[in-house]
């Protein structure tokens, strides 16, 4: 299931309307991954505050976003564009990959309620295969 | 039997309440179709599923998306047994429709993209958490008489 031109063209498409809202998207996603999946706190015990829209959690959303503003502009060649960021995901940060499909989930559920004319089937496909492009790509270092 | 938290229970006979099923079922029917093409395998006799556009204007997959929402209702209406509401319906995908049972996933997850689009930032974490807890209920129901 990789991507073709065409999956390409509508990410990039999709991005170029959305991406001036990724601290947004990104906060709304995490703070909804939180909450819809009280499992993923057990990553972040060591911030004081795990609530909806709270100040680590907005920090770390916009971050989150960073990483797929990345891997937009590497769309190209993931694998090597997200390298780094799988050592540390895989090393340091040692996420179970099964996360990043909750995540990827929650992220489209954010862009389908800020953006839903733009978020039309052909849209979602691509976005969708996109995201599961990178966890793949980020998942790349962990064995 | 499942535990609903007064919450969860008013979020989803709120959801359902409004939701205009002939407008959510088609759409999550064909956005299913488009996102997920190997579900396209069940309709083999809807006649043209060739592009997204197609999908979206064929009368039969909006026919069957509004027959979808119909059954969800069932479970709305009977949320302490939707189990037993369901045993029927499990037997029937299993024994005469074949479908394998992590395509009930997929549609889930489509419909709750859809009604996120028409709820917007109503569609808050908490509800997305009671509207997802209720489908997989109907996921994990529907798929009980498989053998």
């Amino acid at each position: 299931m990789s991507l073709t031109d065409k999956d390409k063209a509508a990410v990039k498409a999709l991005w170029a309307k959305i991406s001036k809202s990724a601290d947004a998207i990104g906060a709304d996603a995490l703070s909804r991954m939180l909450s819809v999946y009280p499992q993923t706190k057990t990553y972040f015990s060591h911030w004081p505050d795990l609530s909806p829209g709270s100040a680590p959690v907005k920090a770390h959303g916009k971050k989150v976003m960073g990483g797929v503003a990345l891997a937009v502009s590497k769309i190209d060649d993931l694998t090597n564009g997200l390298l780094e960021l799988s050592e540390r995901h895989a090393f340091q940060m040692r996420v179970d990959p099964a996360n990043f499909k909750i995540l990827s989930h929650c992220i489209l559920v954010v862009v389908a309620t800020m953006f839903p004319k733009d978020f039309t089937p052909e849209a979602h496909v691509a976005l969708d295969k996109f995201l599961s492009a990178a966890a793949l790509a980020l998942s790349e270092r962990y064995r | 039997m499942v535990e609903w938290s007064d919450f969860e229970r008013a979020t989803i006979q709120d959801i359902f309440g409004k939701m205009d099923y002939d407008d959510v079922g088609p759409a999550a029917l064909s956005r299913c179709l488009v996102v997920y093409p190997w579900t396209q395998r069940y309709f083999g006799g809807f006649g043209n599923l060739y592009n997204a556009a197609a999908i979206a204007s064929n009368p039969m997959v909006a026919a069957h998306g509004k027959v979808v929402l119909r059954g969800l209702d069932r479970a709305v209406r009977n949320m302490d047994d939707i189990k037993g509401t369901y045993a029927e319906l499990s037997v029937l995908h299993s024994e005469k429709l074949h479908v394998d049972p992590d395509n009930f996933k997929l549609l889930a997850d489509c419909l709750t993209i859809v009604v996120a689009a028409r709820m917007g930032k109503d569609f808050t974490g908490e509800v997305q958490a009671a509207f997802q807890k209720f489908l997989a209920v109907v996921v994990s129901s529907l798929g009980r008489q498989y053998h």
